[in-house]
């Protein structure tokens, strides 16, 4: 008990300057201004990628500094309410990149419920992207107009925030009536199920333009409403930013809550032995189902939120490799981590939206110069799947558990009245056990 | 009226002949010991109880609830809890967490409750771990609550199973060689453990275990599988000069040789 609480009363003091010595002082304060210098060189010059860069950067130092929570949950709110949308209003790519960050962290973190939590390998996750992506850009265009007979399309972008809901749900039932025959099946033949379902809600979606025309087959539906709120349409990238980040912070905190409840200590046992979950009567079909339907609503979320950003949908944005890519963030960041993943939605989306297309920028400028004199397949950009092939060795090589690995931790949130004694072995009443 | 009734019980895999027609039957409040050579299918019989294997033929009775076709998780809901021979915790998860897993059953929170973390739900979260923190000093892993259940030592991983099983609040406590790979002390201490676990728990015990001093030492009655078959039953006085029993496990078919040869000894 005496343990306990002073544990408790170290993690809420968090650490003082005067235990660290030596290097770890100058580590210290090389972080510290890190992560305040990464800011303002943004704040002063908005259009800098590599200061963009370097303020993403900060925020994954923030995690790891040896800081008082309040003082990190203060600078990255900071961050993200005020420094992200203010550069966001000049340089809207920022913003796009910071959005898409968002998104895929989203869906990381939905699919780490799947594969993270219950250790159920999905293959197929962009599938449920897709439905909920098709399930509003069918309504807010002209589509629905084109097989329904009643009603009047497309929906006013007021109907978003209800497509939200309606989307989180239409995806969450179409996983739980696949979870239904597919979760019998275990590892592999799982996995190999799930990529096979995903491309065939893909080839549907390409083919359901005959005999009725339900989403315009291959070439997509276009344009679609953006959000309204009030009847004031939200259309710039900031706009976007700020659904996104609204709808992250409710995820993570649902999905906090889920986590430390039991539901997620059976979807963890369930990862661990099924069997002797099964054992501890943990209904074992019900809770993968569970899982299951809410990783697959939460992708559907963010598909309204995608199709309405890019105005357009069509097949090929789900392919099996947006599932892969998906799947990536969530081993590199950490499978079964909240903040690993997320961190791996950060590293992949900005390696790929930002830095290889600035490097790429960056040789064609100088080879326009003449200073240098490349060929054209030596673009990075091009190499985006080598890089990342590169990563994913290396980090089996030396972080296979990924960048952040799975800590479980003791959430002592309950009130501490009690005192067991540590002495021998008490006698219990078995009526406060049972 | 008997506990756990067990008619003619059956099970084969292929050719091979698990269970064959085993009766059995324990009352409430007793410790019954199943023994029998390697292969005799003591651990298969424990898992027809769990309802691991769908039954062959036969029936399983417990408390007046017939569980010959029920899944593992029904069998749980009728607070039967068990261990296993080789310790199966879940390795990843905080010593804390095992026990909660154990106490899912008597958790009523729902979705909706969680979600939005509701006073019901706080509350039941916490009496949840007043529990466990009383479950942990009981098998004396005080302090270790917040550890992986994997870095724990094997004596502790025994005892933390044992915690863990205890959570589901049994009527019926399987243990599955509780005394495996501990030395002559701690056998003696899980010996005791297990005689207090009766009365602390208010609970009924069945195990299985190979060391014969420990069987002899706590048993009310003891029950002999050789090859699938029940080949004896009776109290440990009954069992230890039973003829067929001593036959069964040194395999003698010379009389003078099994003659004054006394089980305690052996450790199959």
């Amino acid at each position: 008990m005496q343990n306990l609480k002073k544990r408790i009363k170290a993690e809420s003091e968090g650490f003082s300057f005067q235990d660290l010595q030596g290097k770890q002082r100058v580590y210290f304060i090389a972080g510290v201004l890190f992560i305040i210098a990464m800011p303002v060189w943004l704040l002063l010059d908005p259009g800098n990628s590599v200061a963009f860069v370097l303020f993403l950067l900060s925020l994954l130092v923030i995690q790891k500094m040896k800081l008082p929570t309040w003082i990190k949950i203060v600078i990255v709110a900071f961050d993200l309410v005020l420094v992200i949308p203010i550069v966001g209003q000049t340089s809207g790519t920022f913003a796009r990149v910071a959005t898409m960050v968002g998104i895929y962290a989203i869906l990381s973190l939905g699919l780490n419920i799947v594969v993270g939590f219950t250790g159920l390998l999905n293959l197929g996750y962009a599938a449920f992207y897709a439905v909920g992506a098709y399930t509003y850009a069918i309504f807010a265009s002209r589509q629905a107009g084109k097989f329904l007979s009643f009603g009047n399309f497309p929906l006013s972008g007021n109907w978003f925030w209800l497509f939200l809901l309606i989307a989180l749900v239409v995806s969450g039932f179409v996983g739980f009536l696949l979870g239904l025959p597919v979760l019998r099946l275990k590892g592999d033949y799982l996995a190999i199920v799930t990529l096979g379902f995903a491309e065939i809600i893909r080839l549907l979606f390409n083919n359901m333009n005959s005999p009725i025309n339900i989403t315009n087959g291959p070439m997509g539906i276009t344009p679609i409403q953006a959000p309204m709120l009030f009847n004031i349409r939200l259309n710039k990238p900031v706009d976007y930013y700020f659904i996104v980040l609204g709808l992250f912070l409710l995820t993570v905190l649902v999905i906090r809550n889920l986590q430390n409840s039991r539901i997620g200590r059976a979807w963890v046992a369930i990862r661990e032995d099924e069997l002797v979950a099964r054992t501890m009567g943990v209904p074992v079909v019900r809770m993968k189902l569970l899982s299951f339907s809410i990783g697959a609503g939460l992708a559907g979320m963010m598909g309204v939120v995608f199709a309405a950003m890019q105005s357009y949908v069509d097949p090929t944005s789900f392919t099996f490799m947006e599932s892969i890519i998906i799947l990536c963030m969530v081993i590199l960041g950490g499978s079964g981590n909240m903040q690993g993943v997320v961190i791996g939605a950060l590293a992949v989306i900005v390696l790929q939206l930002q830095i290889l297309k600035d490097v790429s920028n960056y040789l064609t400028q100088l080879a326009t110069n003449g200073a240098l004199n490349l060929p054209a397949w030596l673009n990075p950009a091009k190499y985006e799947r080598l890089i990342f092939g590169l990563i994913l060795v290396l980090m089996c090589i030396f972080r296979p558990n990924g960048i952040s690995p799975e800590k479980r931790v003791l959430k002592i949130r309950q009130r501490l009245g009690f005192a067991p004694k540590d002495s021998g072995l008490p006698p219990l009443d078995a009526k406060e056990v049972k | 009226m008997p506990l756990l009734v067990v008619k003619g019980l059956t099970k084969t895999f292929g050719g091979l002949t698990a269970i064959n027609n085993v009766d059995f039957s324990m009352d409430e409040h007793q410790i019954v010991s199943v023994i029998g050579p390697n292969g005799a299918g003591k651990t298969t019989f424990f898992n027809m109880i769990s309802g691991y294997y769908p039954v062959d033929s036969g029936t399983i009775v417990f408390n007046g609830h017939n569980l010959t076709k029920l899944t593992p998780e029904k069998v749980a809901s009728y607070k039967i809890a068990r261990t296993f021979q080789n310790i199966r915790l879940f390795q990843n998860m905080l010593v804390a967490e095992n026990i909660l897993v154990g106490s899912y059953m008597s958790m009523r929170a729902n979705i909706a409750d969680i979600i939005l973390r509701t006073r019901r739900m706080r509350r039941e979260e916490e009496e949840a771990y007043e529990k466990l923190m009383k479950l942990l000093s009981y098998v004396g892993l005080a302090g270790k609550e917040g550890e992986l259940a994997r870095n724990l030592s094997y004596g502790q991983q025994r005892r933390l199973e044992i915690a863990r099983a205890l959570a589901i609040g049994p009527k019926l406590l399987m243990l599955d060689e509780p005394a495996a790979g501990l030395n002559p002390r701690e056998t003696e201490e899980m010996k005791n453990f297990i005689l207090r676990l009766r009365t602390d728990m208010n609970t009924t015990i069945l195990l299985i275990e190979h060391d014969m001093k420990l069987v002899m030492g706590l048993s009310d009655r003891i029950t002999v599988l050789n090859y699938g078959t029940k080949i004896a039953e009776g109290t440990p006085d009954e069992i230890r000069n039973n003829d067929d029993v001593i036959k069964a496990y040194l395999g003698v078919e010379d009389d003078e040789e099994a003659d004054g040869f006394d089980i305690m000894e052996v450790r199959a």
